[in-house]
């Protein structure tokens, strides 16, 4: 395997429970070095997806390598090889920071000096070095989860899955979690993790949507934004933003309205909708009303994308 | 994979250093209940109510009542004349057993004529009545002349000569049935619950995730349960030692090679209802159920294999602590060595390795 070669690749990869599809014929390759995100709503399919990949659920149909390494068949030797953070909590909470370490390094078959080396450096980089001896259910919630993230990593591997690992954390943690995922990135740990949050998902290098079972699309957050061409998505103010907001959810061309604060957002299924727009706000919304181009976020390209699929469908 | 396997063991301990209380249950339990079901679970009969009504008033009567008292068996709770004054007392319960002397009783004695004493009984507890009418046929059967000459006229005296365990304590062949008892209950219940908790918090899933095989992950969680359940069991043995005066008259190094075999077999047994709950109250219950019911009454513990029906006795072989038992008693209370008891020990081997076996396959699968 050379350095650039994909560290993931999934074909047309798939996972039925009975006549439930959990995962619908998936592919994708994921280079060394990238976080690679997961994004997609409770039952889209990422938790399976991501246990068929650590060799923890063998697929159904389809295949996938991890490492070189094929996920139905090559199991045992893939969780040798990789670092895995489960969406519920994989800590001891009655063992200490120092205990869980040596706990998990043991698993991996790490010892002697090599462990204590390890030790050290999983402290130091997840920034605990006062809590070392403190018992895990003492730790607030962010330590814990930057703890169990160099937990996964005490055997280097190359590449770690992380399922959900930021559930219930406060944004100041989630950040610093986040910051300490850059940096091992920058260090050639490629990254795959799944999650339901749009500015977790702003923060990978490509990001895959995921909706009952399949990928919908899969692209840098840039790239995914320019499905609406300039202009598309508009931000009102004005007085009576209620009211406007009932009379633009009427108006053809407007594919999505929503109101956040005293703030209505619009998404125009084509730009040149703006004009009508413009006119209709005036109209209802009150004098003084303001229309501002702006970015179009993550959460609009996915509402757009889903809708776009389940059109399609029906 | 020793390493692997050590990392768990080593965890394990840790946790149970940090929880009291099942570091308690493990260790303290056994010694505990040694210590409550030893004095309360015996078949010895003492401090029996006695009631005795003399109508003769010879000297020959009040040797009866001698007789009696001296056995150490009987407390005298009533002296009178008239054989009427009893109903009350059996039915208040003041007295269990009554001896009525007839008149003239002396002087049939005496004069070598025929004669009898009269011995009333509370039968409504039977297992007590039994061994209260076997001390009053010995005590009964001293006072006649032809017992007390010797055997004179021809008359044969049985002289009962009773081996390993002399006076028939009841300790001594309760304590071994009450250990395997307590042996097995805190074994599987431990086992069980300590791989039901991994799957409840969840450490289950990123242990799943490691290179841990299913072997080393259930020798891991063993073998300090293993250790722990063999000190509290050597304990208890001790303690049975020092208090019900149980000896231990075999090598020590079988007595451990038999137990160390029984807590395996109790250990699988652990892990096999480990596959079986998800969470740790169906596991405890689970445990609970399997290991103390039929241990308790299907091992020879309390009720002799040998008395139950012939269907109930094939369903004994299924109860892993009736193996164990018989090898228990052979090697503490007769001293007696692998030549008597190997059978027993095979079929802990055989039932271990099936055990064992079985659980490795489900967790393997569940793995």
């Amino acid at each position: 395997m050379s350095a650039s070669a994909p560290v993931v690749v999934a074909s047309e990869l798939s996972r039925a429970f009975g006549a439930f599809v959990a995962v619908d014929r998936v592919s994708f390759a994921v280079p060394p070095g990238e976080i690679f995100g997961f994004l997609g709503s409770n039952g889209a399919g990422k938790t399976t997806t991501i246990r068929m990949l650590c060799g923890l659920l063998a697929p159904t149909g389809g295949s996938a390598t991890v490492l070189g390494l094929d996920v139905g068949r090559q199991a045992a030797e893939i969780k040798r090889r990789i670092g895995y953070m489960s969406q519920r909590f994989s800590l001891y909470s009655d063992l200490t920071v120092e205990e869980n370490l040596r706990f998990w390094g043991g698993a991996y078959g790490l010892f002697g000096g090599e462990i204590a080396a390890r030790i050290e450096w999983a402290i130091a980089t997840a920034g605990i070095e006062a809590q070392r001896r403190t018992l895990v259910r003492e730790l607030p919630g962010g330590f814990r989860q930057r703890l169990a993230l160099v937990a996964a990593l005490l055997h280097r591997p190359p590449i770690v899955f992380l399922d959900e690992p930021t559930g219930g954390v406060d944004p100041e943690a989630r950040r610093r979690f986040w910051d300490l995922i850059d940096e091992l990135a920058a260090g050639g740990t490629t990254a795959f993790v799944t999650t339901h949050y749009m500015d977790e998902a702003e923060r990978c290098h490509r990001v895959a949507l995921m909706h009952a079972g399949r990928l919908l699309a899969l692209d840098s957050v840039p790239a995914l934004k320019r499905i609406f061409p300039a202009g598309s998505v508009v931000e009102v103010a004005c007085r009576r933003p209620a009211a406007a907001m009932a009379a633009i959810e009427r108006m053809a061309g407007v594919e999505e309205v929503a109101l956040f604060g005293e703030r209505l957002r619009v998404v125009l299924a084509r730009p040149s909708a703006a004009g009508g727009l413009g006119e209709l706000v005036r109209e209802v919304g009150g004098e003084g009303a303001e229309l501002t181009a702006v970015d179009p976020s993550l959460e609009d390209v996915f509402i757009h994308v889903i809708a776009r699929a389940e059109g399609r469908a029906a | 994979m020793l390493r692997r396997t050590l990392a768990i063991a080593l965890k394990e301990l840790l946790q149970l250093r940090r929880d009291p209380r099942t570091a308690f249950t493990l260790l303290a339990m056994p010694v505990l209940l040694l210590f409550i079901y030893g004095y309360a679970l015996s078949f010895d009969v003492q401090h029996i109510r006695l009631a005795v009504v003399d109508e003769d008033g010879s000297r020959a009567a009040r040797d009866v009542t001698d007789a009696f008292l001296r056995s150490g068996y009987f407390d005298l709770v009533g002296y009178g004349h008239d054989a009427r004054a009893l109903d009350p007392m059996f039915a208040s319960g003041a007295a269990q057993a009554a001896v009525v002397v007839p008149p003239r009783y002396g002087d049939d004695l005496a004069a070598r004529r025929h004669t009898q004493l009269q011995f009333v009984l509370d039968g409504s507890d039977s297992q007590t009545a039994t061994t209260i009418l076997a001390y009053a046929r010995q005590i009964v059967a001293s006072l006649s002349p032809v017992a007390r000459t010797g055997g004179g006229e021809g008359a044969v005296v049985g002289l009962p000569l009773v081996w390993y365990n002399p006076d028939l304590a009841s300790a001594r062949f309760l304590v071994p049935g009450l250990l395997a008892f307590i042996m097995m209950v805190t074994a599987v219940i431990a086992t069980a619950l300590a791989i039901v908790r991994e799957k409840e918090r969840g450490t289950m899933e990123s242990l799943r995730a490691t290179p841990l095989v299913a072997i080393e992950l259930l020798a891991g969680k063993t073998l300090p349960y293993l250790l722990v359940s063999f000190v509290a069991a050597s304990t208890s043995l001790a303690l049975a030692n020092l208090l019900f005066q149980v000896p231990v008259r075999g090598s020590l190094l079988w007595l451990a090679l038999v137990m160390l075999l029984f807590l395996a077999v109790s250990l699988g047994w652990g892990i096999f209802i480990s596959t079986l709950a998800e969470t740790q109250q169906v596991a405890f219950q689970l445990g609970l159920l399997s290991s103390m019911l039929p241990t308790l009454l299907l091992s020879g513990f309390i009720f002799p294999i040998s008395s139950m029906p012939p269907a109930l006795q094939v369903i004994t072989h299924i109860v892993p602590a009736r193996y164990f038992l018989v090898a228990l008693r052979e090697i503490v209370l007769k001293g007696a060595g692998p030549e008597v008891w190997w059978n027993q020990a095979l079929g802990l081997v055989a039932y271990g390795t099936v055990v064992l076996g079985l659980a490795t396959v489900r967790t393997v699968r569940s793995l």
